[in-house]
C-alpha cells in the first residue's frame, strides 16, 4: 500500500490520532511512565519494543483508559481522554484493543463475542451484525468456528477471534499488547498474518511485540522503551541494524541471542 | 399424628405463611443483594461506601433486634401503618441482602479481570459490563452459597412467628398452649420446615448441574 500524501494544510490536526504529551504514571512509589512523549499518524503502524518491566503494557493501557495516568494529556483524535462515565465508553469503542491473554467471553461463543459489541454499544441491528460478524471471522480465518464457545478453539484461533471482535466496532485505532506471546510458536505466524493484513489496508496500529519479523515488515516506526522512558524511536531497519542507544544495543543483543 | 390431623388448617395456614414469607423475603434479598454488590465493586465511590456501610449494618445486626426495630423504630420515624407481614418482609429481605450480597461480590471475584477489561475496552458502560459479562459467569460459584443462604432464611423466617405473623414456627405456641403434647407439634413443624429446605437444597442442586452443562 502507497503511503497516503494529503494536502499539507490539513496535515498538523487531523493526521495526529493519538497524541501523548508529558505523561506520567505511578504505581505507588514506581513511577512506571516518565514523562511520555509519543504521536502516532493516522494509519502509522508503530512497535513498542523494550524489557520486562519497562512500561509498554502500561502505556497501552492508558491509551484506552484502562490506566489511569496521574499528569500529562492523551488525545485521540483530536480529543482528550474524558473521566470515567459515557464519553468515556463512546471513545473506548473507538480504541480496539488486543490482549496477550485474549480474554474473549468465555460464556458466549465466538459468533456472540463478535456481535455483542456491535448491538450493544454500537445499538447495530441484529441481522446487520451477525452478517459483519461472519465476514469478520471469514476475514481473520475462523469463520468455521463461528458457533463454538472461546475455551474450545486454540490460542491462535482465539486471538484472531480477539481481534475481529476489536475490528467490529471499526475502531480509529487498534492496541496490541503482546498479542503472540501466550501462543504456541505454530500459532503465531497464523496471528502476525492477520495483523499485517490490517497494517497493509491502512490500520493504524500500536503493538507491543517482540516480534522482530512483523516489526521490519509492517511497522513504520519502533519506540524502544526502558525503565518508563522512551529511549528511541527510529525507523524499523535502522532500530535493528544499528540502535543509537547502548541500551537498545545491550536489549537487541539479549532477544537476539536464542 | 391426631395434633396434625385435627389441626390440619393451622398447619397448612402455618406452612403456606412459612412458604410465601421466605419466597418473598428471599426475592426482595437477591434484588437488593445483586444491587448492592454492584455497588460495592462500582467505580463511584459514594456507592460503594453505601454499599459497604450496607452489608456492615445489616450483616452484624442481630436478626432479632431487626425485627424490634421494624416493629417499634421504623413506624415511628419512617412509614407507619406497615402491616406485620410487610415488617417481616422488611427485616428478613434487609439482613438476608447482605448476606447474598457478599456471596455475589465474591462470585464476581472469581471472574478474571480480563473479562471486565475486554467489555470496557469495547465501549461496555460500567452496567452493562456487570450484567452482560461478570454477573452471568459468576453465577456458578454463588450458586452453592446462595443455597445456603436461603435455607438459613427459611428457618430465620420462624422469628416472624413471635411477632404475630402467620408462618409454620407460629402453630406451634398456638397449639401448645392449647395444650396439645409438644413433641408431636415440634415434629410436624420440623418436617414442615425440612419439606421446604429441602425443595431449597434440589432447586439449586438442579441448577448447578443445569449451568455446569451449559459450557
Ligand atoms: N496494577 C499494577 N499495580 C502495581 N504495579 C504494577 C501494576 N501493573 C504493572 N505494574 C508494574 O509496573 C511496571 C511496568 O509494568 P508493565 O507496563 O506491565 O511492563 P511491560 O508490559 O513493559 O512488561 C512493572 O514493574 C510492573 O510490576
Ligand atoms: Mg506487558
Amino acid at each position: 500500500m502507497t503511503k497516503v500524501t494529503v494536502a499539507k494544510e490539513d496535515v498538523a490536526t487531523s493526521d495526529e490520532l493519538v497524541v501523548l504529551k508529558s505523561v506520567n504514571k505511578h504505581f505507588g512509589a514506581l513511577h512506571v511512565l516518565q514523562d511520555i512523549d509519543l504521536t502516532i499518524a493516522r494509519g502509522e503502524v508503530v512497535v513498542v519494543i523494550g524489557p520486562s518491566g519497562s512500561g509498554k503494557s502500561t502505556l497501552c493501557r492508558t491509551i484506552n483508559r484502562l490506566e489511569t495516568i496521574d499528569s500529562g494529556t492523551i488525545t485521540i483524535d483530536g480529543k482528550p481522554l474524558p473521566h470515567e462515565g459515557r464519553e468515556l465508553a463512546r471513545l473506548r469503542a473507538d480504541v480496539g484493543m488486543v490482549f496477550q491473554s485474549f480474554n474473549l467471553f468465555a460464556h458466549k461463543t465466538v459468533l456472540e463475542n463478535v456481535m455483542l459489541g456491535q448491538v450493544k454499544v454500537r445499538k447495530a441491528d441484529k441481522t446487520k451484525a451477525e452478517e459483519k460478524a461472519r465476514s469478520l471471522l471469514d476475514r481473520v480465518g475462523v469463520g468455521t468456528q463461528a458457533d463454538k464457545y472461546p475455551a474450545q478453539l486454540s490460542g491462535g484461533q482465539q486471538q484472531r477471534v480477539a481481534i475481529a471482535r476489536a475490528l467490529a466496532m471499526d475502531p480509529k485505532v487498534m492496541l496490541f499488547d503482546e498479542p503472540t506471546s501466550a501462543l504456541d510458536p505454530e500459532m503465531i505466524n497464523e496471528v502476525l498474518e492477520v495483523m499485517q493484513q490490517l497494517a497493509r489496508e491502512g490500520m493504524t496500529m500500536i503493538v507491543v511485540t517482540h516480534e522482530m519479523g512483523f516489526a521490519r515488515s509492517a511497522a513504520n516506526r519502533v519506540v524502544f522503551m526502558a525503565d518508563g522512558r522512551i529511549v528511541e524511536q527510529a525507523e524499523p531497519n535502522q532500530f535493528f541494524n544499528n540502535p543509537r542507544s547502548d541500551r537498545a544495543r545491550e536489549f537487541l543483543s539479549k532477544i537476539l541471542h536464542h | 399424628m391426631n395434633v396434625l390431623l385435627d389441626h390440619l388448617a393451622d398447619f397448612r395456614e402455618g406452612f403456606i405463611g412459612t412458604v410465601l414469607l421466605t419466597l418473598a423475603s428471599g426475592l426482595l434479598a437477591m434484588i437488593l443483594g445483586v444491587v448492592i454488590a454492584g455497588f460495592r465493586v462500582s467505580p463511584v465511590p459514594p456507592l460503594r461506601m453505601f454499599g459497604t456501610a450496607w452489608v456492615t449494618l445489616f450483616r452484624n445486626t442481630p436478626l432479632t433486634l431487626l425485627f424490634l426495630i421494624a416493629w417499634f423504630v421504623v413506624p415511628v420515624i419512617f412509614v407507619p401503618g406497615l402491616s406485620p407481614w410487610t415488617k417481616a418482609l422488611l427485616a428478613l429481605g434487609f439482613y438476608t441482602s447482605a448476606f447474598v450480597c457478599e456471596a455475589v461480590r465474591s462470585g464476581i471475584n472469581t471472574v478474571p479481570m480480563g473479562q471486565a477489561e475486554a467489555a470496557r475496552s469495547l465501549g461496555m458502560s460500567f452496567s452493562q459490563t456487570l450484567r452482560l459479562i461478570i454477573l452471568p459467569q459468576a453465577t456458578r460459584s454463588v450458586i452453592a452459597p446462595l443455597s445456603s443462604i436461603f435455607i438459613a432464611l427459611t428457618k430465620n423466617s420462624a422469628i416472624a412467628g413471635a411477632f404475630s405473623v402467620t408462618e409454620l414456627f407460629g402453630v406451634q405456641k398456638l397449639l401448645s398452649d392449647k395444650g396439645f403434647p409438644i413433641a408431636w407439634i415440634f415434629l410436624w413443624v420440623a418436617l414442615g420446615y425440612l419439606v421446604v429446605t429441602f425443595s431449597i437444597s434440589g432447586l439449586f442442586r438442579l441448577l448447578e448441574r443445569r449451568l455446569g452443562v451449559a459450557r
